[in-house]
């Protein structure tokens, strides 16, 4: 099939960007998406244009490293799939696909369809973890966590921090992202120790890159691996349950 | 040379213990003064950082992407072994030990392969306690599965996601010592060189991937923990972005290189489609637990599978192998399936598969089980080939996937290179000729979370009171001068060929030659199709823009560029060893039954090549295995 790409192209953080059109006339509908922007940078480098920077990794949709808006939506019109898992028979036949990088204050372009997402892994510093240090754990069947836990636990940590649910967020809010790693710790016995510290501190580092969550639902819809908005309902009720449980510790010096 | 494995004395299950009180500690007042330099934040080299920043060491730590979140351990699907008997079936130390020496083919260290199953215990503890979310059962407790032919259910497992899950416990570990200051964290970055001075590794060159800067870094110690080498094959399972830079470079000043030939090709993964296939997609081998491997009996049979009646299909693991049926290690079903296609009974339009059918187990357990095993496996699936596998057999074939060779190391996993230590998959230790279903991310743990956190310290214990040496240093700034004058070779080349057609070109000698079956004639060709392909290379590459940007395709270039080199020392390994091991199958060594047959006489040891510089072939150099408590047999899984 013949596909005919607007692709941004922005040669570094400071420079002006624009759209630029590329045709693709063979196109096989086994190809994923990210195969066929290899396919136009290899016409790009014959021709002796630079070819579009583009982050993928493993294309098995698990790493996160790859992310584009496609026609407007974050991934593409497949839900549940990311970009790289996206394949060209999902298009027809002569269409006119416009790819842009997510667009976030917090996500500032580093080239063409590249950007920097390290505002997520500050929000995982500061407190994203169990505090366990190596050799300290006791027997793994020492700790009982119910099936129902675990399995909540994991719908939550599948997470592939690949920024979509902040692309597609009107906000650029990281409501899904933050609080999907606070319910798969929180919600795990591992987790309760530091439960109230970490739902304070990871939600005020979220604030300090991110817009405001007011609820339109369109990272859940947006995200590859379908993590519910449910997560950011706990995380709420949890900040501000940590709001009175945290001044117990008034007059102490705070942990860490 | 002569190699010494520095393998302790005493018996096999008292070594490590041993050899844990007999090396020196470093008192944790010193332990700040000394830096450390990790290259890799994958399961290896994230869970070494973390644990080493927590016992005190200043650690800085390097990775290509973005994040060190992404490494590629996060796809790894099925599980992790460990020797915790939790199902009461008999599972023990030294029963993982003697399956994962059996496994790779007596071509092991025993006494490396035993430490590994004596902590295999503790990386559960470790990462459970983390809040890893492993599967339960309803009581609470962790739950288990036998995989990838063990007869004992001893693997842990997240869903069809435990390397993400293993991975993000050790990311948000090595996280905690970020926000503490103790880790340096240095993403795109690559590391282009390893430094030495007066034989002793002092620190690396690296690129920053998007200013272009050349970097110097000192430290007390080098770790690489980078990975395998599969991409060399262009088509493999591993992320793009995977590659043999880190090693091959090490390996060029002077560590050396242990058994290139020991690949494994997976034996279920998604076939390729067409020719701009960029990677394969493995499917997790748990997936044979419930599936029935078949071709149709007739070749070039081209009726859909549900059109072939059950007496026209051939089950041929079951058929040939009726104790382990469609269990069999994961070289015997690549073989297996390679020989299906071979004449011509392969499946599919480009007939290059063979048949996964769960329609006996969908038949047996319900969709709804099958849905809550494999539910994220079979959506995979269906997105990458537009066929639902709920209702028709899936189409596998098998494609490179891990590299049981790699740097050579020492019972402490340091390299021949003194101050130079490698861990993961990028070293060649413990998996032999051939690594066993959920034993990768066993050791990668096993290596970063308690091998080298205490090993490092004997090396550290010595250069009390020292300094590294300062990035000003002769030693820096000539080699920082050979990393851009490389980089200026690729970009002032002006060829027309992309860095990527090589990368094809390279695979497909390497995959035709060196990948399932081997032969003399045919190691030989492509010893002399790949300098062919390097001068090709050095006359006509094309990479555009300048270094200093990011510039995809100049990283692509240099990863190329080590690749073809590496390729053609894997064929002299694969050539050099004229018999069968594991996933090093040579036509010529085989049994009447077609079966890998070894020389124990002639090849039980390790071949850790010397580089010679480019352009000379490198050096064997020999690690003889000795076997005391594995006695050695002609694997059988009839």
């Amino acid at each position: 099939m013949r596909i005919t790409l607007r692709v941004w192209r922005q040669p570094g953080p400071e420079a002006q960007g624009e759209f630029r059109t590329y045709e693709a006339p063979e196109v096989s509908e086994d190809m994923s998406f990210l195969e066929l922007i290899d396919a136009v940078n290899e016409d790009l480098l014959e021709k002796g244009e630079e070819p579009i920077a583009c982050d993928s990794d493993c294309r098995e949709g698990i790493c996160g490293m790859c992310g584009v808006m496609i026609n407007g939506l974050p991934h593409g019109p497949s839900e549940g799939t990311a970009t790289c898992q996206l394949h060209m028979r999902k298009f027809q036949d002569g269409d006119l696909i416009e790819v842009e990088p997510w667009r976030a204050a917090a996500f500032p372009v580093i080239r063409d369809l590249v950007v920097d997402r390290s505002a997520f892994d500050t929000i995982i510093e500061s407190g994203g973890y169990v505090s366990v240090s190596t050799g300290s754990a006791p027997d793994a069947n020492e700790i009982l966590v119910p099936k129902s836990a675990s399995d909540a636990a994991m719908d939550a940590a599948a997470c592939i921090g690949c920024g979509a649910c902040v692309a597609a967020c009107p906000n650029s809010a990281a409501q899904l992202f933050t609080s999907a790693k606070l319910a798969h710790l929180n919600l795990l016995p591992q987790g309760q120790p530091e439960r109230w510290d970490r739902v304070e501190i990871m939600v005020d580092t979220m604030e300090e890159f991110f817009g405001s969550c007011t609820n339109h639902g369109e990272c859940e819809k947006a995200c590859p691996k379908e993590i519910t908005i449910d997560f950011i309902a706990m995380m709420n009720a949890d900040y501000v349950k940590s709001k009175f449980k945290n001044r117990r510790r008034l007059g102490q010096k705070k942990a860490g | 040379m002569q190699l010494n494995s520095s393998v302790p004395p005493g018996p096999i299950a008292d070594k490590w213990e041993n050899h844990k009180f007999s090396l020196p500690l470093v008192n944790p007042n010193n332990k700040r003064k000394f830096d450390i330099i990790m290259v890799g934040s994958g399961l290896a080299g994230a869970s070494a950082a973390a644990t080493l920043a927590e016992l005190g060491y200043n650690v800085k730590v390097f990775c290509y992407q973005d994040s060190p979140r992404r490494a590629h351990s996060i796809s790894a699907q099925g599980g992790i072994n460990a020797a915790k008997n939790y199902q009461n079936d008999g599972d023990s130390v030294f029963r993982l030990f003697y399956d994962t020496v059996k496994g790779g083919d007596y071509r092991s260290r025993e006494a490396n392969v035993h430490r590994l199953a004596e902590v295999s215990v503790d990386i559960i503890d470790q990462c459970a306690a983390q809040g890893v979310p492993f599967a339960r059962e309803y009581g609470g407790l962790l739950d288990n599965r036998s995989f990838g032919g063990a007869q004992v259910s001893r693997t842990f497992y997240a869903r069809g996601q435990t390397g993400q899950q293993l991975l993000l416990g050790a990311y948000q570990a090595l996280c905690r010592q970020i926000a503490k200051g103790k880790v340096e964290m240095h993403t795109r970055t690559e590391m282009l060189d390893l430094v030495i001075e007066d034989g002793i590794a002092r620190g690396i060159v690296t690129r920053d991937m998007l200013t272009g800067e050349i970097r110097s870094h000192s430290a007390h110690v080098v770790v690489l923990g980078t990975g395998g080498y599969s991409n060399t094959y262009y088509l493999s399972t591993n992320a793009m972005g995977c590659n043999n830079t880190g090693t091959w470079r090490a390996h060029r000043r002077g560590a050396f290189f242990a058994n290139p030939c020991y690949t494994q090709i997976h034996p279920t993964c998604i076939p390729s489609s067409d020719e701009f296939q960029s990677k394969l997609t493995l499917m997790s081998e748990s997936l044979r637990n419930d599936g029935r491997i078949w071709v149709p009996k007739q070749a070039d049979d081209t009726r859909s599978p549900d059109l072939i009646p059950e007496a026209e299909r051939d089950y041929y693991l079951e058929r040939r192998y009726p104790a382990f049926g469609n269990l069999v290690p994961r070289d015997v079903a690549s073989r297996n399936a390679k020989s299906m296609i071979d004449v011509e009974k392969g499946v599919g339009q480009r007939k290059n598969g063979v048949y996964l059918d769960f329609s006996d187990a969908i038949a047996r357990d319900g969709v709804q089980l099958i849905t809550e095993k494999y539910g994220n496996l079979f959506d995979m699936y269906e997105r990458i080939t537009g066929e639902d596998p709920y209702k028709v057999p899936m189409r596998i074939y098998p494609a490179p996937h891990y590299t049981m060779g790699g740097l050579w190391v020492d019972y402490n996993l340091m390299s021949n290179v003194p101050g130079l230590f490698v861990i993961g998959e990028a070293n060649f230790s413990d998996h032999g000729a051939n690594r066993l279903g959920a034993s990768a991310l066993m050791q990668g743990l096993a290596d970063g979370y308690f091998v080298l956190p205490y090993t490092i310290g004997g090396w550290l214990s010595g250069l009390l009171n020292t300094k590294p040496l300062p990035v000003d240093h002769e030693a820096f700034r000539k080699t920082e001068a050979e990393v851009a004058d490389r980089i200026n070779g690729f970009l002032s080349c002006r060829g027309s060929r992309s860095a990527d057609w090589f990368h094809r070109e390279l695979g497909k000698i390497l995959w035709n030659y060196c990948g399932m079956a081997r032969t003399e004639s045919g190691l030989e060709k492509a010893l002399s199709e790949i300098p062919a392909l390097r001068s090709e290379f050095e006359k006509n590459l094309r990479v555009l823009g300048t270094n200093e940007q990011l510039n995809q395709s100049l990283e692509k270039a240099g990863r190329v560029a080590d690749s073809i080199d590496l390729a053609e020392l894997m064929c002299q390994d694969a050539l050099h060893r004229r018999e069968s091991c594991g996933g090093h199958f040579r036509e010529e060594s085989q049994t009447e039954e077609g079966e890998a047959k070894r020389d124990d006489e002639n090849f039980t040891y390790v071949a850790a090549w010397e580089s010679q510089g480019p352009g000379h072939a490198a050096a064997l150099h020999k690690e003889s295995l000795d076997f005391e408590n594995v006695a050695l047999t002609q694997r059988s899984y009839k």
